[in-house]
């Protein structure tokens, strides 16, 4: 486990509406938070663990899937409840997924707008500019909307309030022969304040 | 709350007077109308008033009778003179002297009545239930109901249902979508404001743009909740038929509200905010005019074995158990699958995967895991592999049916 929240600045604790908390710790509410992490690095569990807790609480998710890559079957075993996610296909379209992000954080409402950008190309992720980030951020301050966006890179430092980085994963089998089984991921979990990175490092089961 | 009027020989002066009052109203012929009178007490006070105003409205000799369903009012203006108000709960206290015959029923069952030497509705409702529903069978269940003025069913309301449609003959045909808008936001304003008036809402919009020299175009919206504002309306409209707009230019055009009860609703002090549903209504449809309808929604697990199995549904749409939150790898799907050649060891064990993702070499891999199914219908026989390659965990799957290898996704 990490504690994520004790990363937050002081001036975006103030500026945020509380936390949601997930079992790799806290995320703050009316904020951005950037998941960032190679392929295989968890970032896909980790949204899961965020939209079950959310979704637990009986608040509404929004997850912008940019290249429709989200698995229900997954998200049920993490715990999601899938009545309670609004899944936007965009089929590789950015543009068409930062505009349905935005759309929803202004109308307001859900407990959570994750806008996924994982399987996007980094080419293509690092060329949305600043002030469509920032214009997200704007969207969700003095809500109770926890705002993430997961990708390969951190995209917009400056903008976000919480960078979790997520590095290479070393993974575990169980037997061997006809029997192995994939057993689980570890992988280091730090976190990015005024340039300084702290890690810890986080084990995720099959 | 409902309330009967009972004047013999004065039908339509007891159904003027309830027109007065409710535009719900059951006729019971030939002296007898029952309304709905539900809400009138912001109007008018306790149902002491409202029986009060209604006696002093109807302006002629009527007994006038108010109780919590459309029986016992009835029962209790055909019985009892004059004004008569039935608390809730005391419905079979009131209607126990009166007499039997009031309560209808086959003739046979009035001469069991009369064999048993029963009079009133309190004789008949105080005897045992299951020994009624022994001897006289369903009938004599449902009059003992009655009698003891537990009836409870929907008004019958008196001629046709409201309907909130217009229509509008153009004189010069129009062909842009901006003034076909602005003529429907007109009709659709008239509607909405004779739907208030009604304290009604619209949960479907049927909209027939009649083509020059073609048939019509037809737009049918429906609704997730009722809604009244008809701007939402009409940028949802608008929305729709810029998404499908008509291929000709439209000479006559036809709006239907179809009306239902408007939503009420109390938010809870400790409840999570939800969207406001006439905004998200707006919002998921542009959002659906830019991605595909069958892009939004909420996914729902098909009860199959077949892998990728969902579907979509209208978000908040069924219901689930509660689950415990666990962190579990995660698998992102790659839709379609990638197509994949894949080389095996003397083990039989993947050594090296190519696919458009990239050339892997197999560090680790667990399998096979064999799955079929859909026999039936669309069958599928797979053998799944988990492999470990130097960017990440991955599935791959070999369709045993046309001997083709794909990359699934990757754990994540």
């Amino acid at each position: 486990m990490v504690a994520l929240a004790s990363t937050l600045r002081a001036s975006d604790l103030e500026r945020s509406s509380g936390f949601l908390a997930f079992p790799f710790g806290e995320v703050p509410r009316g904020a951005f938070t950037e998941i960032a992490g190679p392929a295989s690095s968890g970032r896909t569990t980790m949204l899961c663990s965020l939209l079950a807790a959310a979704s637990a609480g009986q608040e509404y998710c929004a997850l912008i899937d940019a290249q429709s890559t989200f698995d229900p079957e997954s998200a049920a075993r993490a715990g999601v409840r899938l009545s309670r996610v609004l899944w936007v296909r965009c089929g590789g379209n950015v543009e068409h997924a930062l505009k349905a992000a935005d759309w929803l954080a202004q109308g307001g409402g859900f407990g959570m707008v994750a806008l996924d950008l994982a399987g996007t190309p980094v080419e293509i992720s690092h060329r949305i500019p600043l002030t469509a980030w920032f214009r997200l951020r704007q969207a969700v301050i003095n809500t109770k909307t926890v705002l993430v966006s997961v990708s390969r890179r951190v995209h917009a430092p400056s903008c976000s309030a919480l960078k979790i980085e997520l590095g290479r994963p070393q993974v575990s089998w169980r037997g061997s022969g006809q029997g192995r089984l994939l057993e689980s991921i570890t992988v280091t979990a730090g976190h990015v304040r005024n340039h300084r990175r702290s890690e810890s490092p986080v084990t995720i089961p099959w | 709350m409902y309330a009967a009027l009972h004047a013999p020989g004065n039908l339509p002066v007891l159904l003027a007077c309830a027109s007065h009052f409710s535009p719900l109203i059951e006729e019971l012929p030939p002296d007898t109308v029952v309304f709905d009178i539900r809400g009138l007490r912001l109007i008018f006070g306790p149902p002491e008033e409202i029986a009060a105003e209604i006696d002093r409205r109807v302006g002629v000799h009527a007994h006038v009778a108010l109780a919590s369903n459309p029986d016992a009012a009835v029962h209790a203006a055909r019985g009892i003179r004059g004004v008569t108000v039935i608390a809730p709960n005391r419905e079979a206290e009131t209607l126990a002297p009166l007499p039997l015959f009031l309560l209808g029923g086959s003739p046979e069952f009035a001469r069991t009545m009369d064999r048993w030497g029963l009079r009133t509705f309190g004789q008949f409702a105080g005897l045992p239930p299951l020994g009624v529903a022994a001897r006289l069978g369903e009938e004599g269940t449902f009059l003992q109901r009655l009698a003891q003025g537990q009836g409870s069913r929907l008004l019958k309301v008196r001629g046709e249902a409201l309907r909130f449609h217009e229509e509008r003959e153009l004189e010069c045909s129009v062909i842009l979508l901006e003034p076909l808008i602005l003529l429907l936001s007109g009709m659709i304003e008239g509607l909405c404001a004779r739907l208030r008036s009604h304290s009604l809402a619209a949960n479907e919009i049927r909209v027939w743009l009649k083509q020059e020299r073609a048939g019509e175009h037809s737009v049918e919206l429906r609704l997730p909740v009722s809604m009244l504002d008809p701007r939402v309306l009409l940028r949802l409209l608008e929305l729709e038929l810029s998404r499908r707009p008509p291929q000709r230019a439209i000479e006559k055009i036809r709006v239907e509200l179809i009306a239902v009860e408007p939503r009420t609703m109390q938010h809870g002090l400790f409840l999570p905010a939800t969207p406001e549903p006439e905004k998200l209504e707006v919002t998921l449809a542009r959002i659906r005019n830019m991605v595909g309808a069958g892009n939004v929604g909420s996914p729902e697990l098909v009860d199959t074995h077949r892998p990728d199995s969902s579907r979509m549904n209208a978000l908040g749409d069924g219901c689930q158990d509660a689950v415990s939150i666990a962190p579990r790898l995660a698998l992102r799907r790659f839709r379609p699958p990638c197509l994949a050649q894949v080389w095996f060891t003397e083990g039989s064990r993947p050594e090296r995967v190519f696919s458009s993702k990239g050339e892997w070499r197999v560090h680790a891999s667990a399998g096979p895991w064999l799955t079929s199914g859909g026999w039936w219908e669309s069958s599928w026989d797979w053998e799944e592999w988990d492999i470990q390659v130097p960017e990440g965990v991955y599935r791959i799957h070999q369709d045993l049916c046309g001997r083709r290898w794909f990359v699934d996704g990757n754990y994540d």
